[in-house]
């Protein structure tokens, strides 16, 4: 049977996730990249309260194509983006505002893995370039925040219905499935060598 | 007769055409990778198949990041100096519209202040490379290019000494420290010689041709081949998530050099190979080459 997990996340179910297990979101969850995630450490910095609360959120790194019919936004397409982009912003990002889950591609660097193990956040992978297929797991897109940043930018609030597949690929144990490929690689580089006759 | 309206309209079905299908070759290569996959890389390719079609089945861009817009154009001999002349300004204005109407994501934005215009114009933006031929037709390819396999690519300007070893360990270096990043399986653009900016040039020029069609220089297509081998040795995998396809294809272009350096480049694709071709003849017939109607 598929897990679906309930948003916002409480600790124990976060703590609870295992690298390789595949989940689905249900609930309200947002998009933030570079500029939102820069944007709301600004407010937190200048003391200002961001216009939600990300206590238990599910933050997805994405960059949708929404179109508006009849004053109501709707997700064309939402794929996501590569996380590590947002790898100096996230530990700060993760202390500051309790997220629990952090939705992306690539998986992201030991600061982060360390800040997620910390205060109990997971890495949720998806599939990058499927983005009809994410689009199908948002049910509905509630509202914008901060759109003069541009479409791609802005914090868009999404509900998800059974999105996903996610595969759990950091846990809030300090394990990533990237940290192992990435050694699995290192054990590699000989053998393409000799491909190569370097 | 061709005119005007006939390339705008054009430009923008091969908006539409690049960002909601992909062509044969990768289409081939993404099913072949599923075949011999296993545990997380299969159930990654399978979202990634079943993406490619309900993405064609709805006219849906298949990825949010439908690219900035790059263009390959080679004007022949269409009758028409004034339509020639107002080319670059048609193929704005088929891009401003495609943006409005597919949706297209609007991607272009000020280098510095960030600004987004909205409609995917800006300085230099859409690019458009045009080469004159001797034809009877206009022959335009759209090139989306999205970010997370664009901003892995490298030039290196290497020593002449360093030779062939010296491209392939630094293909290798390029493509390890890209990891998991440009959205694997990728399809790697490899420039070889020309100066700085043609051999970058070059590695995206590469990316034009089918990724089962092999350099006709027999010594750049077995380099080709060797590439290919090794990168799929390393175990990155699609998504980065580990299996057997790091790249589905390697595709090199060669151009000569000064004799005193050795410029080579890596312009990385994702698994989202996208491009359409379409030639548009004098006599206002529209041929279009990667999908035909």
């Amino acid at each position: 049977m598929d897990k679906i997990l309930n948003l916002p996340l409480d600790e124990k179910t976060v703590r609870g996730l295992k690298i390789g297990e595949t989940v689905y979101l249900n609930g309200i969850f947002f998009t933030a990249r570079d500029e939102a995630h820069m944007h709301a450490l600004e407010y937190a910095k200048e003391g200002k309260k961001i216009p939600y609360d990300f206590k238990g959120a599910a933050i997805y790194h994405c960059g949708p194509i929404m179109a508006k019919q009849n004053d109501k936004w709707r997700a064309v397409a939402a794929g996501p983006t590569t996380s590590t982009r947002m790898n100096s912003l996230e530990p700060e990002f993760i202390e500051k505002f309790k997220v629990s889950a952090i939705i992306g591609k690539g998986g992201m660097s030991k600061p982060t893995v360390d800040a997620m193990q910390k205060f109990g956040c997971v890495y949720l992978a998806i599939t990058g370039g499927a983005a009809v297929l994410a689009a199908k797991g948002i049910k509905e897109v509630l509202g914008v925040e901060w759109y003069e940043l541009g479409m791609p930018e802005a914090l868009w609030v999404l509900v998800g219905e059974k999105f996903g597949p996610l595969t759990v690929a950091i846990d809030a144990h300090g394990n990533s499935l990237y940290a192992d490929v990435e050694k699995e690689v290192e054990r590699n580089i000989p053998k393409a060598k000799e491909i190569l006759k370097i | 007769m061709i005119d005007e309206t006939l390339v705008k309209n054009t430009v923008i079905e091969l908006l539409k055409d690049s960002s909601t299908k992909l062509p044969l070759d990768v289409k081939n290569a993404l099913e072949k990778a599923y075949e011999i996959e296993e545990g997380p890389a299969k159930a990654q390719l399978e979202a990634i198949i079943k993406n490619i079609k309900m993405a064609e089945e709805s006219s849906t861009p298949l990825c949010q990041d439908t690219g900035v817009h790059i263009f390959f154009v080679k004007i022949g001999d269409v009758g028409n100096s004034k339509l020639e002349k107002k080319l670059p300004n048609i193929i704005i204005e088929g891009v401003r519209e495609a943006t409005r109407t597919i949706p297209l994501r609007p991607n272009a934005v000020h280098p510095l202040t960030r600004k987004n215009p909205g409609d995917n114009v800006g300085d230099y933006m859409p690019y458009v490379n045009f080469t004159p031929i001797d034809s009877d037709y206009i022959e335009i390819t759209a090139m989306p290019k999205g970010a997370g396999s664009e901003n892995m690519s490298k030039v290196a300007m290497l020593n002449p000494s360093d030779g062939l070893k010296g491209i392939k360990k630094f293909a290798l270096d390029t493509v390890v420290s890209a990891g998991s990043k440009p959205c694997p399986p990728t399809i790697i653009g490899l420039g070889i010689g020309g100066s700085a900016d043609i051999s970058i040039k070059l590695a995206k020029m590469a990316l034009l041709r089918p990724i089962d069609q092999r350099h006709p220089d027999p010594t750049i297509a077995s380099l080709e081949k060797e590439l290919f081998e090794a990168f799929n040795s390393l175990g990155i995998g699609v998504m980065g998530l580990g299996g057997k396809t790091t790249v589905l294809g390697v595709n090199a272009e060669l151009g000569y050099c000064h004799t005193a350096s050795l410029p080579v480049a890596i312009n990385v694709q994702c698994w989202a190979g996208r491009k359409a071709t379409a030639r548009i003849y004098k006599d206002g017939r529209v041929e279009h080459l990667t999908y035909k109607r």
